[in-house]
């Protein structure tokens, strides 16, 4: 059944994709704004996915097949002014373009966090030091594995939370996805490289999805990835370019200083600059974290402090794919709610 | 290694740094270590680079000895700190600039406590007036005294009679550079160039033609650290510090090594001996040490200071194959006259 309502989701990653086709196909006109010249956001960059390795491109022409004609898409959109009028709103875009909603659903997901940052890992200074993003570009781009010198690496150190759970830096929240992209991606290097020495070190293995607990075990026993359980203090560079990090061996309680020929840095997620533009255009309510404050945190994850405003995706706090698919489709059928006005939108807590 | 990702870091980490006026302090060893040193610095400031800056009989140590080896206690220490303020407003400067690295780790952790508890800063205003009767204000500007050499680098250099450049291959010499830990290592922001990078010894060697050489244990300490010295059962810990530092810089054959803090030219310059002795090992060309300066005794090198004068002959490893190298003219007969 066709509904006269209208629905813009800024954001066309993961969870506005799957968002938009759910309230397409419940009737609603729906408009998807990406300001990125395609749809897919970051999972266009990543090869494989933990924790089956299905390439990543699977789950996007999965996603994909839901922007049928209901969903009119518009890239390369940038949003100049929201203006509310009563219960209703008006975007304008940056081409002239001005479009009406009744509802608006954010998703506009996360950014990496910039891991020059952490300045005493040298990325960006250390030709060898590289993010879990670079690596995955190596994958995704098929090229060889390589140094900076072009020499086949013999041995590789990912450290976790970077930019995550780290006070000094601000960001005292996990990330989620990093020990298991930790875990994947020193798997894709045994896979490659059968010789190189892995290792990982962490604050934690937060293993907490189902079949994560299975890599990682997989990873030790079959991959031989050695986990070491400590944080990084600093990585310097030697003279031949290979990095000495030194770190802590908190199992051992003995300090330790080990040279890898090239250092992958875990970067985590950090509130996209989309979501700082759309939430003071929208004045919308941001948490402690910086990313999206929802009206509640257990059953009211998908609404914001804004009549007609609802969130989905990684633009509330970190999450892997699945979570945010899921999370899509309760954005989904939460506005359907609001807009039908369905006793269930009455109940408060 | 990419200079721009550090030259972009620096950016970042910038100072206000004031340009005349100054009040200085002393450090209470460095005229015991080094004496020319602190000669040399007030020397330029007035002839050189023609700067109003003074000094009250009546400054004391700041105490971040005995407060790093845990015999005095924090309260004394803002005290005393409140009355090295108290000396500076009497005399009219506002501008102040410790010679010390410890005791400018000691002046900015006092001034951000007093910012992020002003309670704090009130009791001791009540400790020092109910002491000694004395008033105090905050300083307009805090300033390392490396950070006024870094301010005036490129003055320093239009005026300067050698460069560190070697006369016999006319390439760069190779400069280690050692901040200290308590410059920037707390309080990232308040030096030049930040705690990782940190710029204001490079910035000084870059301008005066010299190139720094990076190693993996450039942020290491120089083995004072304090408690690794002064308890003496730690002593090994301290020599183990240095040699590390010279083992990883080795193989990058330093010309030389300039030093920002009181203590890391003394430890990074008589360790040498000490290690020779166990080890039979020297650092640097010709079975030679690596000599270790402070940045106020290159900046005296390079605008053509007599090197006794400024206190060379005071260095276990030998300067002269370094003036050799950059051409500086010396009497080797009055190296040791008074």
């Amino acid at each position: 059944m066709k509904s006269s309502k209208k629905v813009v989701t800024i954001g066309g990653g993961i969870a506005g994709m799957e968002a938009s086709s759910f309230l397409a196909a419940m009737g609603y006109d729906v408009t998807l704004l990406e300001k990125a010249g395609e749809l897919g956001g970051h999972l266009a960059k990543w090869e494989k996915l933990f924790p089956t390795m299905r390439l990543g491109k699977e789950v996007l022409n999965f996603l994909s097949q839901g922007i049928y004609e209901n969903v009119k898409v518009l890239c390369n959109a940038f949003i100049e002014r929201i203006d509310r009028e009563l219960d209703d709103f008006r975007i304008y875009l940056a081409d002239g373009k001005v479009l009406e909603a009744n509802a608006i659903l954010v998703t506009t997901g996360y950014d990496l966090f910039d891991a020059r940052k952490k300045e005493e890992y040298g990325y960006g200074i250390y030709d060898n030091v590289i993010t879990s993003a670079d690596l995955e570009e190596f994958f995704s781009s098929g090229k060889e594995i390589r140094t900076a010198s072009g020499k086949t690496p013999a041995s590789v150190g990912f450290v976790h939370c970077v930019g995550s759970r780290d006070q000094k830096i601000g960001n005292v929240y996990c990330s989620k996805v990093c020990c298991v992209t930790a875990v994947k991606q020193s798997i894709e290097l045994k896979e490659k490289l059968s010789d190189v020495k892995i290792f990982c070190f962490y604050m934690d293995m937060r293993m907490y999805g189902m079949h994560f607990e299975a890599l990682y075990k997989e990873a030790q026993e079959k991959w031989g990835v050695q986990f070491i359980r400590g944080r990084v203090s600093e990585a310097c560079e030697n003279s031949d370019g290979s990095i000495l990090v030194k770190v802590e061996d908190t199992l051992a309680g003995r300090p330790m200083r080990l040279t890898v020929d090239m250092l992958v840095l875990m970067v985590g997620f950090v509130p996209s600059e989309g979501t700082k533009k759309i939430g003071n255009m929208l004045n919308l309510e941001f948490g402690p974290n910086r990313f999206f404050k929802t009206r509640d945190q257990h059953v009211l994850t998908n609404v914001s402090n804004v009549k007609g405003v609802f969130f989905a995706g990684a633009c509330t706090a970190p999450k892997e794919i699945t979570h945010a698919i899921t999370d899509a489709r309760a954005a989904a059928s939460t506005i359907a709610s609001y807009l039908e006005q369905n006793s269930v939108e009455k109940r408060t807590i | 290694m990419r200079v721009q990702g550090k030259q972009n870091i620096w950016k970042e980490y910038q100072k206000e740094i004031a340009d005349d006026k100054y009040f200085y302090v002393r450090s209470c060893v460095r005229q015991n270590f080094f004496p020319g040193s602190e000669v040399t610095f007030l020397r330029i400031l007035r002839e050189v680079l023609g700067k109003n800056i003074f000094e009250h009989p009546c400054h004391t140590t700041c105490t971040g000895i005995g407060y790093h080896g845990d015999i005095v206690p924090f309260d004394t220490l803002m005290t005393i700190v409140a009355r090295q303020f108290s000396l500076m407003t009497e005399s009219g400067f506002e501008n102040f600039v410790p010679s010390c690295i410890t005791s400018f780790g000691i002046y900015t952790e006092v001034l951000d406590t007093w910012e992020h508890f002003p309670e704090a800063e009130e009791k001791v205003r009540n400790y020092l007036k109910k002491a000694t009767g004395r008033e105090f204000k905050i300083p307009g500007n805090l300033a390392h005294a490396s950070d006024i050499i870094y301010k005036f680098r490129k003055e320093i250099a239009a005026k300067s009679k050698f460069k560190l450049i070697n006369r016999n291959t006319g390439m760069p010499l190779k400069v280690v550079e050692h901040i200290g830990c308590h410059y920037a290592k707390m309080f990232p922001d308040k030096g030049v160039g930040g705690a990782e990078y940190p710029y204001v010894l490079t910035g000084m060697v870059e301008e005066w033609g010299g190139e720094v050489i990076d190693y993996p244990e450039r942020r290491h300490c120089c083995g004072f650290g304090f408690r690794q010295y002064l308890v003496q059962a730690n002593r090994g810990y301290s020599l183990a510090c240095s040699y590390k530092k010279f083992e990883s810089m080795a193989p990058y054959k330093p010309d030389i090594i300039i030093t920002n803090c009181p203590g890391c030219p003394m430890f990074l310059d008589r360790w040498q001996y000490v290690i020779n002795e166990m080890e039979g090992k020297k650092y640097g060309e010709n079975g030679q040490g690596i000599p270790v300066f402070t940045y106020e005794e290159v900046a005296g090198l390079v605008l053509g200071y007599n090197p006794w004068d400024i206190g060379l002959q005071m260095h276990q490893i030998s300067c002269e194959p370094v003036l050799d190298k950059i051409g500086i003219p010396y009497d080797i007969e009055s190296k040791y006259k008074v």
